[in-house]
């Protein structure tokens, strides 16, 4: 970003190069001294190093502002501090997620063999098995869901932000909106409820009715985030092509929604990551087996949260290879998604429109 | 604005109307309807069975409720209150990051950022509830003895602390690092759509940095910012298994954060009495579902509000 | 977003595209996974009936206790009639009653026998009524985790005052009078109790309700009934909040204890350890609850026992059926499950992976003959 050269040197002194990186160390070497210090006063059990680093760079963060505020003035303060500050809230944000990677890699990796990849649990106990016919659920219930819910609430979102106007646009936002609030469960007891009537079967059980209950939840979150994108797309471009007399559903699907399409994919990967970890409706509608299942309509079938989630809550008398295989799903279950947003981004990457910079 | 081309219609004129047109905005229309009557359905399906839950007995509810309403009440506190935590923790960080990704990280590093925050996202609530549980609630207890013993003196820190760590707080924690993905996203997504001409434009004025966001990039994402911030409520008062497995509920209304009497929520109380439930508690439930239904219903309509009475039209 | 200005790498999209391809069709080549491509020989397993003609599919639903005990009778009921495919979901006993109730299950597992009203009201597969047959009995163990203290010794009042908060430190009078020669901590007391409805808290508070009832106001029921410790969902979720802090105890199935010091529990005069025994032996000297047909063991524990060699704090959990199945397929198949359910071998197998206790010849030959006879 061209930025560095606007606005500095003019009248104001300015900071040396690295000055910032310097407060940093500093900051936290005084941390750590004000908790060595906590420490031998018996204020704290252990020494308390995420302590030291956090309240560290807080300090950094103010002593950033107060020298640059002496220094430079402060309106470079105040941009020094706002600098500092995102930074923080960027590095605090990677420490549950360092160590949530690194939780569910240690632990999952026990079971992350072949076995696990062919094999089911039918007729195991105790060790051995593993999460094949998991693996296949997630796949088809997710991907079931995925194709009711992306027309829907792509469409829902292009009617809203290229047609919508009056009362009906407007019960739709709201609606959509409250339909963020279903919660799991009822998502699964609805879903349960109105296949079992549709079809007069009251023991009701299939992959498919786990793919409409995910629906439900997943729709209202394409249709806000393709919302937001759809807006985004400046209307001097829609301009342009009715102006060059393409017809408007044309520019919608050509101008538009190309021009929005990174958005609405990480839109819609969203989405799925959302919905791919649900446990609960899953257990009521889409049932729970140990054996292979790879008709999404008929019969039960269990999906790789279900599965982690029975083997952590009903371990047998010894637990160890049940709790393998519940964090060697979760694992399996990570990289499916991040397979997933690859390859959606690998997509938006080739049909999106070639811009410049950005 | 009219789509027809080369003769120049007079304003009022109607548009041309082709079918293609008719039939993209009436399929696009359809999916729209699709979404109300889905929704109709599962508020007709919720209302259904909720009705025999307001005439419930004292026999048929939890020791020490005699209504419904006296149920409901502490759990809708205890909803709006774990999730109005974590949205305290995740906004700002998640703005933070957002601009972290989008004006200060060097362009080559910022996508390779951004993906790794959206690998949060990735995470499923089974796994945040095994971490909440076996890794963040022993980590932080001692955080919490330690704020108990020297900071107690602030309300919200007082009572008697909890020895395993599985507090509000911890999970207002994981709920924050659920939604911070989600937000994250969409603010990124926003900001960088913000007009290269108003952000130059904003410089060639002399801005620092800051000042260009703030004249800039925030009115501009201000309405995507409040939709994002709404999307993670949103998961933030639905979440069910992390908060069921972390917390350590009470249906109590209470404002401690680190005791062992929780105010728990409502998709979670559900999740966890459930199972072993049968006839009217089922009934019981699904009724507290649908406050929970009500519950997001007005926090959004709020921020529409909000929204419409600040934000300066932007396209639409 | 941000995308370069000269356009994707196509090498590397095909790259991606490859790799997917090839994932899907590993996945889907598999066409079945490896532990079930070879269908058990028939006959290899000798633990159930004889018959080994049997074929069809049940689908049961309910406790979640059960869990790992269906697990193993499944896997040898399908060993022995490869033609059966049983389906056991652990949704809850209250989704699982509900569900036999309604005709979505065959069969359910319930922690609680069916109440006076349900037994009463319709069951869609059956003619006539629904019958419980005990097919699963584990004692409930008090599970601790204080520093410095390996052994503890309780009776119901004390234990109603820990779990209602009345006593809030471990060096309490009332513990100690309890644990002489024991050096007990002044470490607050920290009760883990279930915060799911479960079968495992109606069986304690229904113990307390019955030994202590001047502490313990409240009547047996799923829920945990006061507010008072600390709440954790499932036995899992109890376990690792006890191991989690110091001074904690909670109620547990016996089985899932692992290391964790358990406390032995005042009967009569003298202190009972939960085993296996024990547990089979109060649920021998049940009771029977009245008023139902002859075939419908509905069995309370006698919490008040004094005799030494029960265990009062017993979960029975019952395996829920029709005395007479509408369709006889089904009615055929449930008999012979159910058979070898409660079966001596059965009850071993179980004992074995759920750490449950078998029930007695006794309890074993009177739900035999009655499992048997469902039609």
């Amino acid at each position: 970003m061209a930025t560095a050269a606007v606005g500095s040197g003019l009248r104001r002194s300015s900071l040396p190069k690295y000055s910032s990186l310097g407060l940093l160390a500093v900051s936290w070497v005084v941390m750590a001294g004000l908790f060595l210090i906590f420490l031998l006063a018996g204020m704290t059990a252990a020494y308390n190093l995420v302590g030291v680093v956090f309240f560290g760079t807080v300090l950094w963060a103010a002593a950033v502002w107060l020298i640059s505020f002496l220094v430079e003035g402060s309106r470079k303060a105040k941009d020094r501090l706002v600098t500092a500050l995102v930074t923080t809230a960027f590095v605090i944000a990677l420490l549950p997620l360092v160590s949530l990677v690194e939780t569910v890699l240690v632990r999952g990796v026990a079971r992350f063999d072949v076995a696990f990849f062919s094999e089911s649990m039918r007729n195991i106990v105790g060790a051995g098995g593993g999460g094949l016919h998991a693996i296949v659920g997630t796949l088809e219930i997710t991907l079931g869901a995925a194709v009711i819910s992306v027309p829907v609430g792509l469409l829902a979102a292009v009617y809203l932000v290229e047609y919508g106007r009056g009362a009906v646009a407007r019960a739709i936002t709201f609606l959509v909106d409250v339909m963020t609030g279903i919660p799991s469960i009822v998502a699964g007891l609805f879903a349960f409820a109105l296949l079992s009537l549709v079809t007069g079967n009251p023991g009701y059980r299939s992959g498919f009715g786990g793919s409409v209950a995910l629906s439900l939840l997943m729709i209202p979150i394409v249709v806000r985030s393709s919302e937001e994108m759809l807006k985004l797309v400046p209307n001097e471009l829609r301009e342009a092509a009715f102006a060059l007399g393409v017809p408007r559903w044309l520019t919608i699907v050509k101008v538009v929604l190309p021009t929005a399409l990174a958005g609405i994919v990480t839109g819609i990967t969203l989405a799925i990551a959302r919905v791919i970890g649900e446990t609960a409706p899953l257990l009521l509608v889409a049932g729970y087996t140990t054996s292979m299942n790879y008709n999404l309509f008929s019969g039960p079938m269990v999906t790789l949260p279900v599965f982690s989630y029975t083997q952590y809550a009903q371990p047998g008398v010894d637990p160890v290879p049940s709790i393998d295989r519940a964090w060697t799903s979760a694992l399996v279950l990570i990289l499916i998604v991040l397979l997933l947003n690859l390859a959606a981004r690998i997509i938006a990457r080739f049909f999106a429109p070639k811009m410049a910079s950005r | 604005m009219t789509s027809s081309p080369a003769v120049a219609p007079p304003v009022s004129a109607k548009p041309v109307r082709r079918p293609g047109d008719l039939i993209f905005s009436g399929t696009a229309l359809a999916a729209g309807l699709l979404i109300l009557v889905a929704l109709a359905a599962v508020a007709v399906f919720l209302v259904g069975e909720s009705i025999p839950a307001l005439g419930v007995k004292k026999a048929d509810l939890p020791v020490g409720f005699s209504t419904f309403l006296e149920y409901a009440g502490p759990l809708v506190f205890g909803t709006v209150w774990a999730a109005l935590l974590a949205l305290v923790i995740a906004v700002p960080l998640s703005l933070g990051i957002a601009l972290f990704i989008s004006h200060y990280a060097p362009r080559r590093v910022a996508r390779g950022l951004g993906y790794v925050i959206d690998l949060l996202a990735a995470v499923p609530s089974v796994v945040y509830g095994l971490w909440g549980i076996t890794v963040l609630a022993p980590f932080v207890q001692p955080f919490y003895t330690f704020l108990n013993t020297y900071l107690g003196w602030v309300p919200f820190f007082s009572g008697s602390v909890s020895a395993t760590g599985r507090t509000v707080l911890t999970v207002a924690v994981v709920l924050a690092v659920m939604v911070l993905p989600i937000i994250t996203a969409l603010c990124r997504e926003v900001f960088l759509q913000t007009p290269r001409l108003q952000e130059e434009a904003a410089y060639a004025l002399g801005a620092t940095r800051w000042e260009m966001i703030r004249i800039s990039v925030l009115p501009f994402g201000r309405a995507g910012i409040v939709s994002a911030v709404m999307l993670g409520l949103g998961r933030a008062l639905g979440e069910t298994l992390a908060v069921a497995m972390v917390l350590s509920p009470a249906v109590v209304v209470s404002f401690f954060v680190l005791t062992t009497q929780n105010p728990t929520t409502i998709a979670a109380n559900i999740a966890l009495q459930f199972p072993d439930s049968y006839g009217i508690s089922v009934n019981v439930l699904i009724a507290t579902g649908l406050v929970l239904f009500v519950i997001t219903f007005v926090v959004n309509a709020l921020a529409r509000g909000i929204v419409s009475r600040t934000s300066v039209g932007r396209n639409n | 977003m941000h995308t370069p200005s000269k356009g994707i790498p196509l090498k590397h999209l095909r790259a991606s595209l490859a790799i997917g391809t090839a994932l899907t069709a590993m996945i889907a080549l598999s066409s079945c996974a490896s532990n079930e491509s070879t269908p058990a020989a028939s006959g290899s397993g000798s633990a159930a009936s004889s018959t080994g003609t049997l074929s069809g599919q049940l689908n049961g639903q309910g406790s979640s206790a059960q869990g790992n005990a269906q697990t193993q009778w499944i896997k040898d009921f399908q060993t022995a009639n490869s033609g059966v495919t049983i389906n056991y979901n652990p949704v809850g006993s209250g989704a699982g009653r509900t569900a036999f109730e309604s005709g979505g299950a065959q069969y359910a597992g319930s922690d609680t026998y069916l109440s006076d009203a349900e037994v009463k009201g319709t069951f869609a597969l059956c003619n006539g009524q629904g019958i419980d047959l005990p097919d699963y009995i584990s004692p409930i163990a008090l599970a601790f985790n204080v520093k410095g203290v390996t052994a503890l010794k309780l009776d119901a009042t004390t234990i109603a005052k820990i779990f209602s908060g009345k006593i809030t430190t471990w060096n309490d009078p009332a513990i100690k009078a309890l644990n002489s020669g024991v050096s007990l901590p002044s470490t607050k007391i920290d009760p883990v109790h279930r915060s799911d409805k479960s079968g495992t808290t109606h069986n304690l508070t229904d113990y307390l309700n019955k030994t202590a009832p001047s502490v313990w106001t409240a009547a047996g029921a799923d829920a945990f009934p006061f507010k008072t410790g600390e709440g954790a969902q499932g036995t899992s979720g109890v376990v690792a909040a006890i191991k989690g802090g110091n001074g904690t105890i909670g109620y547990i199935d016996n089985s899932q204890v692992g290391s964790l010091p358990v406390a032995q529990i005042k009967v009569g005069s003298t202190y009972v350890t939960p085993s296996a025994d024990g547990a089979a032996a109060a649920a021998e000297a049940g009771t029977v609850a009245s008023g139902r047909d002859a075939s419908d063991f509905a069995i309370d524990v006698n919490r008040t026992t004094t005799d030494s060699k029960q265990y009062p704090i017993t979960l029975i959990s019952n395996l829920i059926v029709c005395k007479q199945y509408k369709d006889p397929a089904i009615g055929k198949v449930v008999s012979a499950y159910a058979t070898y359910v409660t079966s001596t071998e059965g009850q071993a197998a179980a004992a074995k992976v759920a750490g449950s206790a078998p029930m007695s010849a006794a309890l074993i030959a009177k739900v035999q003959a009655v499992a048997k006879a469902i039609k």
